[in-house]
């Protein structure tokens, strides 16, 4: 097969299920923005007595991949309680796809955040969420976690190219052990901001190279 | 699943003309010696003789000396022999800044890159919403230091036209050299190294059904020139390495092969398909000039979708376009030259570039419209941008 995607990827890229979006919806979401190149919108209804989610449609802005997963999330998460959706990671949207290229990762993070996003907006609405807890260097390695190094196909974490996270008053520095000029130093850096940035707490992202 | 193959990428890559393939055979079965200097074998000779015929048709398609003209592996060497090769030549002498585009290609940029890194200033020169470089702005950036203006002929992604007797004429003007890729104009747009004052120009075999890897460059007689790759004394001591015979043949076939009547025919289909796709699929934006444009080159955005979803459905229906999307690019970031036109990145990720070749027809153009009609207008019922989707927020 020429293309670099599965023939379960292609066909929920040309027959997304569950597309639209739901009137007065329990729970959405946006994930991403045209910047990053992809984005989701996630609409859930939730059974309020058994907290099933009874309908769920998605919206893409993206690529394959990002079309892909969004419409296999919305497979894997109907009818499922709040708690076993949460449970979907992008690995489990990935393998029941038959597989994701390396680079293409991080779209199908995108979607599976959507997913997350919409429960947890779901679950803010209706009180289910305990008060904002203050970021540690912890929350800022798990934020990490979720930025996928496209050589690899995994995190960056995982990938060891963090080489050091400095907090101070609100203030976020992160090294890379990557030059400046490597060719995905520029997309590692915009996906680190979007997942720090817009913790309640933090006032100012730095990304720092090797030169 | 797919019928006929419509291929509509033509600056990427184009299908080899078989009039240019027996061009080359001899060199390949009966020629196929190193071209010797006069007083070695017989072999050698006639190799050396096929050498200089081939770089005599190049020199006089664009009135320039044989001595002026080399041969290189394409493009990407060429550009880098100019740049790199001015600086070595004249970095310690005359200054250390030189201007390029901010929309040219990589070859360029990248060379203007490593140079930066080297201890060189490069100005990266801003170009309007059309990709013109405003000469005014470029006469002001040129200082005493300034060694080398390298600004493309035309675009490889939105096929704009600079004007590049302008730019040479403040160059001269103000006594710094002039280096144009001319890659995506060369042969479809007149070249005149008597009329235009420039002192380097790239050209490149593989975007006007030549053989690929197989390039030139011209310089000018007198142009200073270091040689930064080590070895033989090959095209007149600028390109070390074995000469290839075959390319050099057929590049120049190549260019002859392309006639007024091609450039006309080419204008045509990349006329029809603009009118057509800014007619009739809403929320279309042209890309690059209007008029001022390559005649193979057409490139739009189409608002609110993302670029690698689109040459996917088109890939299935059976066209090959390409894309600025950051999910087609090879580091994951948009179009450098959708965002220098003052793009943003949606319009980069939703900006398909088509490029018309020789073997493409009229019909080709209505096909792809109405494939493109349907592929837009489906992403756009599932993407949460624009008007498209106005129940929610």
């Amino acid at each position: 097969m020429p293309l670099p995607y599965t023939e379960k990827v292609l066909e929920h890229f040309r027959n997304p299920r569950n597309v639209g979006c739901i009137e007065n919806p329990d729970g959405k979401s946006t994930e991403g923005s045209p910047a990053c190149g992809d984005m989701v919108s996630v609409y859930i209804k939730v059974d309020p007595e058994t907290k099933v989610i009874s309908d769920i449609k998605f919206e893409s802005y993206g690529c394959a991949s990002n079309i892909a997963t969004g419409s296999i999330i919305t497979e894997l998460a109907k009818g499922k309680t709040l708690e076993d959706a949460k449970r979907i990671d992008w690995r489990t949207a990935s393998e029941a796809l038959g597989g994701l290229p390396k680079i293409k990762v991080h779209c199908s993070v995108l979607a599976v955040e959507g997913l997350r996003a919409a429960i947890q907006n779901y679950e803010e609405k209706h009180g289910l969420i305990k008060e904002r807890k203050p970021t540690t260097i912890d929350t800022i390695h798990s934020r990490l976690h979720k930025v996928m190094n496209p050589m690899a196909g995994l995190d960056v974490e995982r990938t060891h190219i963090v080489k050091d996270v400095i907090l101070k008053d609100g203030e976020v520095t992160i090294a890379i052990d990557l030059p400046s000029n490597h060719q995905f130093a520029s997309a590692i850096k915009e996906e680190i901001r979007e997942k720090i940035e817009f913790l309640w707490d933090i006032k100012k992202v730095n990304i720092e190279f090797t030169d | 699943m797919v019928g006929k193959r419509i291929y509509l990428d033509n600056a990427a890559a184009t299908r080899l003309d078989e009039r240019v393939l027996e061009e080359m055979r001899p060199y390949f079965f009966d020629t196929y010696a190193v071209a010797t200097s006069e007083f070695a074998y017989t072999q050698g000779i006639e190799a050396r003789e096929a050498l200089d015929a081939a770089r005599a048709r190049m020199a006089s398609f664009i009135n320039a000396q044989p001595e002026e003209f080399i041969f290189t592996s394409g493009d990407t060497e060429s550009s880098n022999i100019a740049m790199k090769g001015v600086a070595l030549a004249l970095g310690d002498k005359k200054g250390r800044h030189i201007i390029v585009s901010r929309i040219e290609d990589f070859s360029v940029l990248n060379s203007a890159k490593a140079l930066e890194k080297q201890g060189f200033k490069v100005t990266y020169l801003e170009v309007d919403g059309e990709g013109l470089v405003d000469l005014d702005k470029l006469k002001a950036a040129i200082t005493d230091e300034t060694l080398l203006v390298s600004i493309q002929h035309s675009n490889q992604e939105i096929g704009t036209v600079q004007d590049i007797t302008g730019i040479g004429k403040i160059c001269r003007e103000k006594r710094t050299l002039f280096h144009t890729d001319a890659t995506h104009s060369f042969t479809r747009i007149p070249l005149d190294v008597k009329t235009i004052p420039v002192d380097l120009i790239t050209v490149s075999a593989h975007t006007i059904h030549g053989p690929r890897e197989v390039g030139g460059l011209f310089i000018r007689q007198g142009t200073p020139l270091g040689k930064w790759m080590d070895g033989g004394f090959q095209e007149f001591d600028h390109r070390a390495g074995l000469e290839n015979i075959a390319g050099a043949a057929g590049f120049a076939r190549a260019v002859e092969l392309v006639t007024r009547e091609e450039n006309e025919h080419l204008k045509k289909m990349r006329d029809r398909l603009l009118n057509r796709l800014l007619a009739e699929v809403p929320d279309t934006v042209l890309n690059g000039a209007r008029w001022k444009r390559t005649p193979q080159n057409a490139n739009v955005s189409f608002h609110y979708v993302e670029g690698e979803s689109i040459t996917l459905h088109l890939d299935m229906r059976g066209f090959a376009v390409s894309t600025g999307s950051a999910c087609f690019s090879r580091s994951l970031e948009g179009s450098h030259v959708i965002m220098g036109i003052g793009g943003d990145h949606e319009r980069a990720h939703g900006s398909i570039r088509f490029t018309f070749g020789r073997y493409n027809r009229d019909e080709d153009v209505d096909d792809i419209v109405g494939a493109l009609v349907e592929v837009v207008g489906e992403l756009r019922k599932i993407s949460p941008l624009g008007k498209y989707k106005d129940k929610e927020d």
